[in-house]
């Protein structure tokens, strides 16, 4: 029999059809879930808006009389804030204990019984949850933001494709950390020293408390390319609001990608070594 | 103290209130008890929770860094905001913010076992989790609002030096009094847990810019609508000697504590109508 962990690929050929049917299931199933918490989208929204408004007004005030500040324009600022707020909410930085919470009480055993590796299947309903935020918590700052404030719209067609994938990368690399940080479970048995850290951590390094092209050049530079941090957030903000022209736009999603697929593999990579030494207790 | 626990109530006036301390005291000794077994967590949080004040101070630095003034104040003007904003902030969450979970309690119907005790319900739900470890964001607060009044340059006159220790105080008053009027909102709606931060945590970040840069009903609603103005704006005002940039006269700074006494009566009355409305989820 051997290993019976679902990391282990399975001994018959793999059909791809069947595979991506699994997936679409679980990523509409993770949709459905969200859909079923209305009143908390609704709060949110609340939430984002109000925040949306100090934000907006702070950052106006710092381009103050100039009007233009690290590169961007007022309207510039205004739809960053704006699709910012509603962007939160879509890669979900905070507040995901699921994995965690899993591992703790020992459910995990179960999603390791599944034929369909944990991190694929916690991606997918990742995806379902970050589509149903799309449609909830992001249409509605973003449609709020101009009726207040004079917004910038992407002068180029091919931003709107490009802000597009810019978030689905965000959003998978996000769950990437999360998964990471969540993952420390398997070893620690108190998650909340990593996810303090990561919540510290991502907030402002990710561009949410104010955007990033406000520090020094070098430090940019670091934050870019040292840490996945810019390219959960900043990075689709930039490209949507056009900070750049259309080969650097195209140049930092590419980082986008890399980051992306680099954490997945760390992903996999610590699920393998988790699975090796873990003992589900109790029974 | 399990024995003056379990005590039952006696008649007499006065033994009945120093039962009461004691009940009280015990739980705040059990709760410094148990936060403080697990060492090393508590540490993490500790510093964890000291970053977040870090990193709002921070914002405001970085702001600085790519404009000369915000609003028409300069940063060290602007240092004397967030400082009393900050310091009031971390220490009315300290001894309030836990109310917070009030959403928690009524849903899982632990409010029920508070409200049948034979002490009061709100200083039973603040201590049952006092978050010791919030005292570091607290100190931390205080040492930037002690940084920030000693290198503003204030001309020091003995009615100064009395609001500089009185407006903090009224602030953190009058936090409290904001966490405790929104958490009463989910004796109606249990799900507004998000709700309360807009207010919350956006007086907060409200609070710790001049009201300057904010406009229009925005400014109208939270600057004079919830009275966040009297928070830190006008006591700062007051204290740097500085006309106000909208025009109110210079006495209004010394109003803050008539607003917190304002705010706290507030609160008395939306807790106590909160309480008779409150109908158990019977779970």
């Amino acid at each position: 029999m051997g290993s019976v962990t679902a990391t282990v690929a399975p001994p018959t050929h793999t059909n791809v059809t069947r595979w991506f049917r699994t997936f679409g299931a679980i990523v509409a199933s993770g949709f459905r879930r969200q859909a079923t918490y209305r009143q908390a989208a609704v709060a949110g929204v609340v939430t984002n808006t109000v925040f949306g408004f100090l934000r907006c007004y702070i950052f106006l005030a710092v381009a103050g009389a100039a009007g233009t500040v690290a590169g961007y324009d007022r309207a510039q600022l205004a739809t960053f804030v704006w699709a910012g707020q509603g962007l939160l909410a879509v890669i979900l930085l905070w507040g995901w204990t699921d994995l965690a919470d899993r591992i703790r009480t020992g459910e995990i055993a179960s999603d390791l019984l599944r034929p369909v590796h944990p991190v694929t299947s916690y991606l997918a309903t990742d995806l379902g949850r970050a589509g149903f935020a799309a449609l909830s918590r992001l249409l509605p700052p973003v449609l709020i933001g101009p009726l207040f404030f004079d917004v910038y719209l992407p002068r180029r067609w091919a931003t709107v494709a490009l802000f597009a994938l810019s978030v689905l990368v965000a959003v998978v690399l996000c769950f990437g950390c999360r998964f990471l940080v969540n993952a420390t479970a398997y070893w620690l048995q108190d998650v909340r020293g990593a996810m303090i850290l990561w919540t510290l951590g991502s907030g402002v390094l990710a561009g949410l408390y104010f955007p990033l092209r406000f520090l020094p050049e070098w430090l940019q530079l670091v934050l870019w390319y040292a840490t996945p941090f810019p390219s959960l957030f900043q990075t689709p903000l930039d490209v949507l609001v056009e900070r750049d022209p259309a080969p650097t736009q195209v140049g930092l999603v590419g980082l986008q990608v890399a980051w992306a697929v680099l954490i997945l593999a760390a992903c996999r990579l610590v699920q393998r070594r988790a699975e090796r030494r873990l003992v589900v207790q109790g029974g | 103290m399990a024995e003056t626990l379990a005590e039952p109530a006696r008649p007499a006036e006065a033994d009945r209130a120093s039962g009461g301390l004691a009940a009280y005291r015990a739980l705040l000794r059990a709760q410094a008890r148990s936060q403080t077994a697990y060492r090393t967590s508590f540490v993490v949080d500790l510093v964890g929770n000291v970053g977040a004040t870090v990193f709002d101070v921070v914002t405001v630095l970085v702001l600085f860094g790519v404009t000369t003034e915000l609003g028409g104040f300069t940063l060290r003007e602007a240092l004397v905001i967030v400082g009393i904003s900050s310091f009031a902030f971390a220490t009315a969450d300290l001894l309030v913010g836990n109310i917070e979970r009030l959403p928690r309690y009524v849903r899982t119907g632990l409010f029920d076992a508070v409200l049948v005790r034979p002490l009061g319900a709100l200083p039973q739900l603040l201590l049952m989790d006092l978050p010791l470890r919030k005292v570091s964001r607290a100190l931390f607060g205080l040492a930037v609002l002690v940084v920030a009044v000693t290198s503003a340059g204030i001309d020091w006159t003995p009615g100064r030096l009395a609001l500089v220790v009185v407006a903090p105080v009224a602030a953190v008053v009058f936090f409290g009094a904001v966490f405790v009027t929104t958490a009463t909102v989910s004796f109606y709606w249990i799900d507004s847990g998000e709700l309360a931060n807009s207010v919350t945590y956006g007086g907060r970040d409200f609070t710790s810019y001049p009201i300057t840069v904010y406009d229009g009903w925005f400014r109208a609603l939270f600057a004079y609508g919830m009275g966040f103005a009297f928070v830190s704006y006008h006591p700062a005002l007051a204290l740097l000697g500085r006309a106000d940039p909208l025009g109110l006269p210079a006495w209004v700074g010394w109003t803050a504590p008539g607003v917190a006494l304002v705010a706290a009566a507030v609160a008395a009355v939306a807790w106590r109508v909160g309480i008779r409305h409150y109908r158990s989820t019977g779970s």
